[in-house]
């Protein structure tokens, strides 16, 4: 692990849910702390917690104790209306299925997220179209998410998920969904922007090809963490 | 890219399931208008009646005439300017379908009184030249084909016998809205045929129309008309002119009740289905909101995207209602000639269907609007659309 200043410092975070019943626990007193610039990987078998984590450092979804602190926000401690500005503001969210809005255009859905900003159109548009030329993408504006490939639409989901240039880029198995090639160019694209845009990267994968990508690597299992590499 | 954008791209998604909810709304609320104008034409002899006309008749009953000697009785009631007796004559013209109004009246103060119909002086003089001569409603001319110099053949009912009246006069109305179908001739006509049917019978009039100098004098002629018949044969009811078409209308007021019931339940109904409609369209959207939500999105702009869509699916479909409205009523003015004079569009029924397209968009988003702003991104994320 890097000596560089922690972006995500996550401290005895623990996490249960109901089941029939009964509560089970997915995290237990989890410790992490990430550096600013990482490309983070973590990995483990289904149901370890994996993407439960993810949420907590995204602000999706909140623990039963602990804290999670980005870029030095607690953001547990915040309201549901001041989370989701935070959200706005510091984090871009990588998804499985891509999750792009079906009737909008590649471009319109890169601009969802600065339709909270003060930007104005033609500014909003600028920021688009570099984070489409960004992930390659800059001759598909138009095209609606039907009509791209799922590499391109997850493309244009890292396109969204950057362009309001966020502290942090949250990615829950990005290539779970693609081919091969296209998984590795995702992960091209994933790499160019931790190494050329100093991104701090966390990444779910169950993929090791993917998983090598990263800087560092952790495992989770049964709600707690262990292997950092 | 605006938000509301997303509105109008929403609402276009399921293509089919929009076009049927639309033309809900557009039915229901183009049912709404006919049903108001159709009310409203009920209350059209109402809104018609002039605050300086009073009506006066038989206080048992309307069936029950009054002495043709209370004309003069009445005209010198401080006050009123003049009196015009009348007589419902209920003939049949050909067949029992053609039904108008008729009425047997003293022309001449009778058309004093009724400004707004309008009769060329120079009709007007035949009218008062000719024993049998009739003057009927613009309207009423165009329904039959009549023109002036024929004869109308009449079979009287309430007063048997075969009439034969020569149209005279065709009178147009002054006001937008004025009874054009109704037929007039002259009272002493009708008189006469009574007498000489039924000796000792005539010299009566269904009702006096009463004209008064100032209408904030009503209520004083009133009282003085009705004491000065009181503990005779046949005492008297005057009330105002409205109050007297008001009396008409009362009579079919469980009819009138009953329309405005089914005009409540079209609005429900289109509100069930605006409202099916946009939690189908919600509960399809449930990932997409999560995913909204996560991009930092609150629940409120997930409202007003919903609550949009609801508005605008209702307001086409209230818009196109209103539209169609014009050319349907149009339609059955000329349809329903024998049940309405006219069907005027009251101004209002515009406001009122824009309105309840409003309402019904409102309320119809209120449940899936809350369901989509509260729902957890993490329960939202996991579900499949």
């Amino acid at each position: 692990m890097s000596e560089a200043k922690p972006i995500v410092a996550v401290q005895n975070l623990s996490k249960s849910y109901a089941h029939d019943g009964n509560a089970v626990q997915v995290l237990n007193n989890l410790s992490l702390d990430i550096p600013e610039g990482e490309f983070f990987a973590l990995l483990g078998p289904s149901g370890s917690g994996k993407s439960t984590l993810l949420n907590m450092i995204g602000g999706i979804d909140r623990p039963d104790s602990g804290s999670v602190e980005v870029a030095g926000t607690d953001i547990v401690q915040l309201a549901e209306g001041a989370l989701a500005t935070w959200r706005a503001n510091h984090v871009g969210f990588i998804f499985q299925f891509y999750n792009l809005i079906p009737v909008l255009s590649a471009l319109e859905n890169v601009e969802l997220p600065l339709l909270l900003s003060p930007l104005p159109k033609k500014e909003r548009r600028q920021h688009v179209e570099t984070a489409l030329e960004v992930v390659g993408l800059a001759d598909r504006i138009r095209h609606r998410p039907n009509q791209l490939s799922g590499g391109q639409q997850q493309r244009v989901a890292i396109a969204r998920a950057i362009v309001t240039d966020p502290t942090l880029l949250v990615a829950d198995e990005p290539t779970g969904d693609l081919d091969r090639h296209s998984a590795e160019q995702i992960l091209d694209v994933l790499g160019q922007l931790n190494q050329e845009f100093k991104k701090t990267i966390v990444m779910v994968t169950h993929d090791p090809r993917a998983a090598e990508r990263a800087h560092t690597r952790a495992e989770l299992d049964k709600g707690e963490l262990s292997g950092l590499r | 890219m605006r938000l509301f954008e997303l509105v109008f791209l929403n609402a276009l998604r399921h293509k089919l399931r929009s076009f049927l909810t639309v033309l809900g709304v557009a039915f229901a609320v183009l049912a709404f208008g006919v049903i108001r104008t159709m009310i409203t034409a009920w209350y059209a002899g109402a809104e018609a009646a002039k605050p300086d006309r009073l009506v006066t008749r038989n206080k048992v009953s309307l069936v029950f005439s009054l002495p043709i000697a209370y004309q003069p009785k009445i005209e010198q009631v401080p006050g009123v300017v003049t009196v015009a007796p009348g007589n419902w004559f209920g003939g049949i013209y050909k067949e029992e379908k053609n039904f108008f109004p008729q009425f047997g009246v003293k022309m001449e103060p009778w058309f004093r009184m009724y400004r707004e119909y309008v009769v060329p002086p120079d009709q007007w003089k035949d009218v008062l030249a000719e024993r049998n001569a009739c003057v009927v409603g613009r309207k009423l001319a165009q329904r039959f084909g009549w023109k002036l110099g024929q004869t109308v053949p009449i079979k009287g009912t309430i007063f048997p016998g075969d009439y034969e009246f020569v149209v005279r006069g065709i009178y147009s109305g002054r006001d937008p809205g004025t009874d054009e179908t109704q037929f007039f001739f002259h009272w002493d006509y009708l008189n006469e045929a009574i007498e000489k049917v039924y000796p000792g019978n005539g010299n009566r009039a269904g009702f006096f129309v009463v004209q008064i100098a100032d209408p904030a004098n009503g209520a004083a002629v009133i009282q003085t008309v009705d004491a000065m018949f009181e503990n005779s044969l046949a005492e008297t009811l005057t009330e105002t002119e409205k109050a007297f078409q008001l009396g008409f209308v009362a009579m079919s007021s469980t009819i009138i009740a009953g329309i405005h019931l089914a005009s409540v339940l079209i609005i429900g109904v289109v509100l069930l289905v605006l409202a099916n409609t946009m939690a189908m369209a919600a509960r399809e959207r449930v990932k997409e909101y999560a995913v909204l939500k996560t991009l930092g999105f609150r629940g409120w702009h997930l409202a007003s995207v919903i609550g949009g869509e609801s508005m605008l699916l209702a307001v086409v479909g209230g818009t196109i209602g209103l539209v169609a409205l014009l050319p349907l009523i149009a339609t059955l003015e000329k349809q329903m000639a024998d049940f309405f004079p006219s069907l005027p569009i009251d101004p209002l029924t515009f406001v009122h269907g824009v309105g309840i397209s409003l309402a019904v968009g409102v309320a119809a988003a209120i449940v899936p609007a809350r369901g989509a702003a509260k729902v957890s991104i993490v329960e939202g994320l996991r579900r499949i659309a």
